[in-house]
């Protein structure tokens, strides 16, 4: 890329045009072009192919239940995401910041590990006499767990923002805990809960590792779609693989999408 | 800050309740299968040359990925924040893809590209001899793939922040531009970019979707640590699978508490 050919608008000097165009074709042979390869080999088959895998009923069943379990644990996330970043930001109490680092743990913690520690006090040996393994529920708990963050760490840093004077406003002029709360909190929350629920939706639609382990892959019971790619990859059939995987992609892209907006509601509403 | 009402006390109560249940506990599990099962597995792990083989493994693609994408994520920082060219939105929101691609799509996408067999490139390049998948450099692909993006954005927002003051002051003083960026750049950015490396050695050193498509995971070669994790558990070595697990998750409490530590940093700098 020479600096001569970019567009009047670009303010690239001739060093910074040479590390523009290794950063991309970098980023493109290692992100870009095998994800397009991806939506490529999905389409190889025609249409017909990639229509029938999806619905498969042993697949269908597979992306139904990540749909659902990835919906379900969203919802969780919004009610229960938004009373831990109150508790966080508003309560004071011992153990907070314990609290803070068990909530980031799903953050770095191999989601691999993740579904051995569960199954560890979920799974057949639990001690609370609760097993999942080879339940659908297995794959909302997997997914509880990696996407425990997010709602969390979106609306923290907006409660912090929020100016506690039109709390004790609306409260001062005789309204209640509960509608001040909802009228008042909740509006200016909902942006950034909307945000989190995105990436958590998304997040819990693409995981693999925890359920690897956590969930026994039952067919049509609690195999979830991620697994379902991978048991098409071992039996090498890649345009079927590719059909599921081009449906995860154009989830996480919708995602990618929606929390675009949101957050520069969230950014505007910050101002 | 209200003073503690019952209804706060309430509220902590099922917060602490619902994380001791979801995290706290099923953390403390693995210390005990790990170490007050019987055995100290965790030794017996160590002992275990194919073990210490796949630990080895996981740290050297981790090593390769935070090298690669310290340079990626601080080029491609600066060039977003302190350039105007066409496309730059696209760049910037294509950059978090990897984080949002399921693990086992990034394996996919990978062995499609470069499959020794079927893959686009991998083939003639398997022709001339080079093979990426189903061996190291496949599993550095995989790893440096998912972690891309932690250190270019551990790193926009304090560029953005610090501003051009100082850079421009360097360079009415006749500083060159190489001159700006190791003097001035480069250090004020240093804890976000320590912040970042954290973060991509974590994620890298706990991939295992992505890794487990393109590795092959072959014993004593391509098996990473939590391939082995999953190898050992399904082999009932339940105490080993558990000790590895211990592991893992010392390494990811220890890249939080790092990361806890380092971001104040940000602040003062």
């Amino acid at each position: 890329m020479r600096a001569s050919t970019l567009k009047p608008h670009s303010t690239l000097t001739r060093p910074a045009s040479v590390a523009l165009g290794v950063s991309v074709l970098w980023f493109s042979l290692l992100v870009l072009l095998p994800l397009a390869l991806v939506v490529v080999a999905s389409a190889e088959d025609g249409w017909a192919v990639f229509w029938g895998t999806l619905t498969n009923t042993q697949t269908a069943n597979a992306i139904q239940l990540t749909l659902t379990a990835a919906a379900a644990a969203t919802a969780v996330n919004m009610v229960i995401g938004t009373l831990i970043a109150w508790v966080l930001v508003r309560d004071r109490f011992p153990g907070k910041r314990l609290v803070e680092l068990l909530i980031d743990i799903p953050f770095a913690l191999p989601s691999l590990v993740a579904g051995l520690v569960l199954l560890s006090l979920y799974g057949p040996n639990s001690p609370l006499g609760i097993n999942v393994l080879g339940t659908p529920y297995s794959v909302f708990l997997a997914v509880l767990f990696v996407t425990l963050p997010f709602v969390v760490r979106t609306v923290e840093p907006v409660l912090i923002e929020l100016d506690t004077d039109v709390e004790q406003a609306a409260e001062s002029l005789g309204a209640s805990r509960v509608t001040t709360f909802r009228r008042v909190v909740l509006p200016a929350l909902t942006p950034a809960i909307a945000a989190g629920a995105t990436l958590s939706f998304a997040r819990g639609v693409g995981e693999f590792g925890a359920l690897t382990l956590l969930t026994g892959n039952r067919p049509n019971v609690s195999e979830g779609a991620p697994i379902r790619i991978q048991s098409y990859l071992e039996t090498d059939n890649t345009a079927a693989a590719a059909a599921v995987a081009v449906f995860l992609l154009l989830v996480a892209l919708t995602a990618i999408g929606v929390f675009d907006v949101l957050s520069r509601k969230v950014t505007r509403h910050a101002d | 800050m209200r003073t503690r009402t019952p209804a706060s006390v309430v509220r902590i109560g099922v917060v602490v309740i619902y994380l001791f249940l979801l995290v706290g506990w099923p953390m403390g599990r693995v210390v005990q299968e790990t170490f007050f099962t019987g055995e100290n597995y965790l030794t017996m792990a160590l002992a275990d040359p194919s073990l210490r083989n796949a630990v080895w493994v996981t740290l050297a693609a981790a090593g390769c990925a935070v090298v690669f994408n310290t340079v990626l994520g601080v080029t491609l920082g600066i060039l977003l924040v302190r350039y105007q060219f066409p496309g730059k939105r696209l760049l910037s929101a294509l950059a978090d893809l990897p984080t949002s691609v399921s693990p086992i799509v990034v394996g996919l996408a990978l062995l499609l590209a470069y499959g020794p067999v079927h893959g686009v490139l991998g083939a003639p390049l398997a022709e001339a001899g080079v093979q990426l998948i189903f061996s190291f450099p496949g599993i550095v692909l995989a790893v440096t793939f998912v972690s891309l993006p932690l250190v270019l954005r551990a790193v926009i927002p304090v560029l953005q922040e610090i501003g051009t003051d100082q850079e421009t002051a360097a360079q009415s003083l006749g500083a060159s531009g190489g001159q700006v960026l190791l003097r001035i750049t480069l250090p004020s950015i240093r804890w976000a970019v320590a912040y970042g490396v954290v973060l991509t050695l974590a994620r890298a050193v706990g991939e295992f979707g992505a890794v487990l498509v393109v590795s092959g995971g072959i014993v004593n070669q391509t098996e990473t640590a939590t391939i082995a994790v999953q190898r050992l558990h399904q082999g009932f070595e339940t105490g080993q699978a558990y000790a590895i697990g211990f592991l893992l998750a010392l390494v990811a409490v220890a890249a939080l508490v790092i990361v806890t530590i380092l971001r104040p940093h940000e602040r003062n700098d």
